[in-house]
């Protein structure tokens, strides 16, 4: 079978039962990562997710040093992930002590808790490597991820702490949100910001360390950040950011599992941080509100209103036009021959924008505090903005035109 | 220890501080606030009576912004006791509205119009009930006072200044509290703005309600409000505009940095 075959089978859940306890489990990997790190991302707390994620690697190493001295099994995937909570727990208060108590940013706090706490647990990880009898192979998949030889308690795990994380997402979507936007509203509301913001990090904590086997804990973050990252190429309202992102996240765990399970010896954790990039990608690039290609196409268009809005008045003055944008744009409409004659719909064109330019500043001159003249921005006609007895009203009060 | 037992205490200007009743919307008694360890507001008292409308006036730094903070507790306070309506404020939230500096938030949220004043009904709605129709109408009821109906489904991001201090206020109205609380309403806002969001204040006042503003444009302070507070770190008068805001008050909060002419300009503005 080719991996084609192989991707696509496991796509569709029939790659055998591993494969498919895999991929859905990283699917709904996927959905909390996404759902929590919508928050995290408008919090702007992205950064700090990365020092919590690396500070895990110590808590592991000594979670699995202390079952195998206590004569267990050092693999037993509870015991690590609650060893990896703890120490990433320490990790997050050391970044919030060191930037409320210091004169250290938080910055610096994440780069040191970062660096510090990863580099303990190499350390750790190396000192495991010596050890004796303890069946240490595998404890390195934690970096990167894995989904070979999963078993079926440990996916089950997964799956009811990711449900757990959507519910409290679902719960606590309205005070994250308030505390998100404006921190200092939301405590006159009787929000305890500082748990909110706790809370927060916590289920960030709950998709790191289920997040631990499958994607590994240096791409982990990824998982918080690039779905919400995504969606907000897609909407403008928090509880759609929450959704999108959490299918965004789905699919990529999901997509990512199967691909990884299809070609062997790929880690799982890199392929589906670039499922989820790819999506980033696409939406960075497609995306009709904020996507690049759309803001390309909008400039170009205003631009070309300008042009064109300039190019008239400068016709309706009988000035010379030199710049060569407006003249394409004056030829290409017919407003203007080759030779730089304007053409009769060019004088009646240029005749209307210099007549709407009159009207506009007369309205402004007149009226200053009226919200309706707000909207002038030099390009909208002023019968868009006044009903057609305001503008006859305020024709009678134009400026008698120079005889000519 | 209950307030009464250390009125003696606490003194302004040499007279003991009138007893607040418990209807007094906002008493603050002693406050100190101060970032590390340079107080910006010290030991202050004031009393801001029922139906009124006070102006928190002084120079840059001197305060104004953090005596609203300290008062609400969203910056600590060092020392001194806040009551509103004879409670402390977890008594009296649903009493209180608070609209922070427009600047202070990151406008680039992903939020409509509609979605920011619907916060103002966060209390109501509660943690597990979606917001019905009937929030929505109240939250564009808002809106309509504000002149700003027309802008509901607008991405937050693509108003005026002008028009997202409206919206501020608005969700505020939503609250509809007692007691409002505003952080410079008027600050860098357009003539427009500034006319809907006067008579927006000046019709809770009529309608009994409290309002609290920092203020900075002095030549309105006398036009707009009936009360003011002057402040650089220390309280420097408090009252009636006619007594609070006089050229010796003035003086005193701003020092040389204002002329006499100047003084004696606002000065008329109130005759």
């Amino acid at each position: 079978m080719t991996t084609l075959e192989l991707f696509l089978r496991a796509l569709t859940l029939q790659a055998g039962y591993n494969s498919a306890l895999v991929a859905v489990g990283a699917g709904l990997l996927g959905i909390a990562g996404g759902g929590a790190g919508a928050f995290v991302f408008l919090r702007k707390r992205a950064l700090v997710s990365d020092a919590v994620t690396h500070a895990t690697l110590p808590g592991v190493a000594i979670a699995f040093i202390v079952m195998v001295l206590l004569g267990g099994d050092g693999r037993w995937l509870p015991g690590l992930i609650l060893g990896s909570a703890a120490s990433a727990a320490i990790g997050l208060m050391g970044v919030e002590w060191i930037t409320a108590r210091t004169r250290l940013g938080e910055d610096a706090a994440i780069g040191a808790i970062l660096s510090v706490f990863f580099g303990l647990g190499i350390v750790l990880l190396t000192v495991i490597q010596t050890m004796e009898g303890g069946k240490q192979a595998g404890l390195d998949t934690f970096l990167l991820g894995s989904t070979a030889g999963m078993l079926i308690g440990e996916a089950v795990l997964i799956a009811a702490a990711g449900a757990v994380a959507v519910g409290l997402v679902a719960i606590l979507r309205r005070p994250m949100t308030l505390v998100a936007f404006d921190p200092d509203y939301a405590a006159t509301l009787g929000i305890n910001v500082r748990r909110t913001d706790l809370a927060m990090m916590g289920l960030a904590l709950v998709v790191t360390v289920i997040g631990l086997k499958v994607v590994g804990l240096i791409l982990i973050v990824a998982l918080l950040i690039i779905p919400p990252v995504a969606a907000r190429f897609w909407t403008e309202r928090v509880d759609r950011l929450i959704l999108i992102a959490a299918g965004i996240g789905g699919v990529s765990g999901f997509t990512g599992a199967a691909l990884s399970a299809a070609a062997r010896d790929m880690p799982t954790g890199p392929i589906i941080v670039l499922v989820a990039f790819a999506l980033f990608a696409l939406s960075l690039a497609f995306s009709p509100r904020r996507g690049v290609l759309a803001s390309a196409i909008r400039h170009r268009r205003f631009q070309h209103r300008v042009h064109l809005r300039q190019g008239l008045l400068a016709m309706a003055r009988g000035e010379a036009i030199y710049d060569r944008l407006t003249l394409r744009i004056l030829r290409r409409r017919g407003l203007m021959r080759g030779d730089g004659v304007m053409t009769r719909t060019g004088r009646g064109a240029a005749g209307r924008a210099q007549l709407d330019e009159t009207r506009w500043a007369t309205a402004r001159r007149l009226r200053a505090d009226d919200p309706v003249l707000e909207r002038y921005d030099g390009l909208t006609p002023i019968d868009q903005v006044l009903t057609p007895d305001q503008v006859a009203h305020l024709d009678s009060l134009l400026p008698k035109p120079e005889a000519t | 220890m209950s307030l009464d037992s250390h009125i003696e205490l606490v003194s302004d200007g040499g007279y003991a501080v009138e007893t607040g009743g418990d209807d007094c919307p906002l008493e603050v008694r002693g406050l100190t606030v101060a970032y590390g360890e340079k107080p910006a507001v010290f030991s202050v008292d004031a009393r801001f009576p029922s139906a009124s409308m006070t102006a928190i006036v002084g120079p840059n730094g001197a305060g104004k912004s953090t005596f609203l903070k300290g008062a609400l507790g969203i910056v600590p306070r060092l020392a001194g006791e806040v009551r509103f309506y004879g409670q402390p404020l977890k008594e009296a939230r649903r009493d209180v509205a608070y609209v922070p500096q427009r600047a202070s938030v990151d406008w680039d949220f992903p939020a409509r119009v509609i979605d920011v004043v619907m916060m103002g009904l966060y209390r109501e709605v509660g943690l597990f009930r979606f917001a019905g129709s009937r929030h929505r109408a109240r939250a564009m009821d808002c809106l309509e006072r504000v002149g700003m109906q027309d802008f509901a489904d607008r991405q937050i991001g693509q108003l005026s200044g002008g028009q997202q201090q409206r919206v501020f206020l608005a969700r505020a109205l939503a609250q509809d509290a007692e007691l409002y609380l505003l952080d410079e309403p008027f600050a860098g806002v357009d003539a427009a703005t500034e006319h809907a969001i006067v008579s927006v204040l000046k019709g809770l006042k009529a309608a009994g309600k409290t309002v609290v503003c920092v203020h900075h444009d002095l030549s309105t302070v006398t036009a707009y409000f009936d009360r003011a507070m002057l402040i650089n770190m220390r309280k420097q008068s408090e009252g009636p505009i006619a007594e609070a805001f006089t050229s010796e008050t003035l003086q005193a909060t701003y020092g040389g940095r204002l002329a006499e002419s100047q003084i004696a300009e606002l000065r008329l503005g109130s005759c």
